[in-house]
């Protein structure tokens, strides 16, 4: 196993004995562990789910109205410059500890890709495909529902992806407000360093957050898969 | 407004903001029901705004348009392009619906059942010429250009509308796919029967396509409405004339048919032949060629004199071979086409089944044209 890591541990370990530690340790809390997936999931499927609907609802809106549309862009433009840290801090004056103001900072934070990608999306649409659908009588409302939308999705779910990524990440920060999730791992670890299980605790919170997106991937890919259509794929 | 008048066009003038000249000023014009009406015209003249016009795709900033008698502009525009067939040139297939959902497109707006909207697909496909078996759940992307327009077509078709508009529906397409289409769609309109409005930016394509032209020069001002064959025998103006091109005349042998002239009959043999007796046939006839025909009378060879002397050769090998396939219903542009291939200023022509009827010459060419131009 050679010289181990580098870690900052009293006395050395090398890595076998570390992972042994990670696993110990990982047994030892299964229940907090599972509570703080759950939170972190929650999370996921909240945030990505109702900034996708508000995202796409905006690019749909704006899209005969390029002042709206651009200021839009903007305006979530600047929600994702904001650093992380304050984000998730200025709004505990209005809503408290906890859940709330975690929700908003990652909703916030989810709107620009989803957003940015959805114009793309419908932009892209080739516009004599338009104008044929427009030729043969579909409404407005037809066009976008039977044509354009649909044509835009790959684009749309890729902005999706994007945002669950960014909110499986941004999502430990929750931790500092109260807001629970995985972060409580890394936040109690980072606490405690150089103690015994601080690391251990760090690194449990980092690899549940890897495997939690990238089995959130895995599930994007298949629904990937199954909503878009043959022809266009 | 007479009976036969499907589409009026009155004093339509359509200004954008911000433009000086109209895109199309005052323009007034009727389409007939069952004819295929061509606005051909430089680019930018304003054919295709035309054309946008009457489906209300654009709205005229004034004047009327009728469709049967009554005025669009009070028509929800989406009922009313349903009852249009709409073609362009880029086809605009849904990328991501199968080729039969694509052709169902309309039927399916109008709650047409699904047995219904099925047998229409497969009727539609076998109508422009693809297999239903093959094709109905195949994808745009998997189809070639010409494939593509013909489902185009199709699509337009598929609620069986009165009136087609299609602008420049063979624009893309290469020249010799094109050509088959543009045939194809002509024997489709000899039994369907539809009113198209059809733009073009082609003289050619408008000779070929269309029962009457009109000629648009800037803001969609009618330099000519006619046959193409008045407009050719007799142009309006400077303009016109510059537009049809130096070729006029040329063009104007597509309009016409090799039954239209008089065949010109030359020295015939059939195999087995007497080498003397051909000869002497030759030198007593005025022409220099003569046609060598098998059993069945169908013309095998050309044969002049030389070859005849020739003895080194079977009589069957001599002269030149008669290689192009005249029929009395094709143009006299394909009688000249293969003049100029044959080397003897001669075309031979054959019926249906191959039996030789006699020859077109460039004299009885020449005779007609002049007719033509004087007859006008």
């Amino acid at each position: 196993m050679g010289e181990g890591l580098p870690l900052p541990h009293v006395g050395e370990k090398d890595t076998m004995d570390f992972l042994l530690s990670l696993w110990d340790y990982f047994l030892g809390r299964t229940d907090q562990v599972g509570q703080a997936l759950v939170e972190h999931i929650v999370y996921v499927i909240s945030v990505v789910g109702l900034a996708s609907v508000f995202a796409i609802s905006i690019g749909v809106l704006t899209r005969h109205n390029v002042f709206a549309r651009e200021l839009s862009l903007a305006v979530a433009s600047v929600f994702l410059t904001i650093p992380s840290l304050a984000l998730f801090t200025i709004f505990i004056p209005l809503v408290g500890l906890g859940f709330a103001p975690s929700f908003m900072a990652l909703f916030l934070y989810a709107i620009l890709p989803v957003l940015r990608n959805t114009v793309t999306g419908l932009e892209q649409v080739d516009p004599s495909i338009m104008e044929a659908a427009k030729g043969m009588g579909l409404t407005r409302t037809e066009v976008l529902l039977r044509v354009q939308l649909p044509l835009a999705w790959p684009i749309i779910l890729a902005g999706i992806r994007i945002a669950t990524m960014l909110t499986v990440g941004i999502a430990a920060i929750a931790t500092l407000v109260a807001g629970g999730g995985l972060g409580d791992f890394i936040k109690s670890g980072l606490a405690r360093l150089p103690l015994p299980n601080s690391l251990e605790a760090i690194w449990l919170g980092t690899l549940l957050s890897l495997i939690l997106a990238f089995v959130i991937d895995l599930a994007l890919k298949v629904v990937k898969n199954v909503s878009i259509p043959r022809g266009i794929r | 407004m007479s009976d036969d008048v499907l589409i009026r066009l009155e004093n339509i003038t359509k200004q954008y903001p911000g433009t000086a000249d109209a895109a199309v000023n005052n323009l007034t014009m009727d389409v007939h029901r069952g004819e295929v009406l061509v606005l051909v015209g430089p680019s930018g003249c304003g054919k295709s705004t035309t054309l946008r016009l009457i489906n209300r795709l654009i709205e005229p900033s004034s004047g009327r348009i009728y469709l049967n008698g009554e005025d669009v502009t009070t028509m929800n525009p989406s009922l009313l392009r349903r009852k249009i067939g709409y073609v362009i040139q880029q086809v605009g297939l849904f990328p991501h619906r199968t080729i039969a959902e694509n052709i169902a497109t309309v039927p399916k707006l109008l709650n047409w059942d699904k047995d219904k909207i099925s047998a229409r697909v497969d009727e539609l496909l076998d109508l422009v010429g693809m297999d239903p078996e093959v094709y109905r759940d195949r994808y745009p992307k998997e189809l070639s250009g010409g494939q593509a327009q013909r489902v185009g077509v199709a699509r337009a078709l598929a609620a069986d509308p009165d009136v087609l508009l299609m602008d420049e529906p063979f624009g893309a397409i290469d020249p010799i796919t094109r050509d088959r289409l543009q045939n194809e769609f002509l024997r489709l309109q000899q039994d369907l029967k539809k009113t198209i409005v059809f733009v073009t930016h082609d003289i050619d394509e408008a000779i070929k396509m269309g029962n009457r032209i009109a000629i648009l020069r800037e803001q969609s001002e009618i330099a000519q409405l006619d046959t193409p064959e008045a407009i050719l025998a007799d142009p309006a103006d400077e303009f016109v004339e510059n537009f049809l091109g130096s070729g006029a005349i040329l063009k104007s042998l597509t309009l016409m048919k090799i039954a239209d002239t008089e065949l010109h009959q030359v020295p015939v043999f059939k195999a087995p032949v007497m080498r003397d007796k051909a000869i002497e046939t030759l030198q007593d006839s005025e022409d220099s060629t003569s046609i060598l025909l098998d059993a069945d009378d169908k013309p095998l060879r050309w044969l002049d004199l030389a070859a005849l002397n020739r003895t080194s050769q079977p009589i069957e090998k001599s002269g030149r071979p008669i290689s192009v396939d005249l029929q009395p219903e094709d143009t006299l542009q394909d009688a000249l086409t293969a003049m100029l291939q044959s080397s003897v200023g001669l075309a031979a022509v054959t019926d249906r089944k191959g039996k030789y009827l006699g020859c077109c010459t460039i004299e009885s060419l020449a005779k007609l044209l002049v007719e033509q131009g004087a007859g006008k």
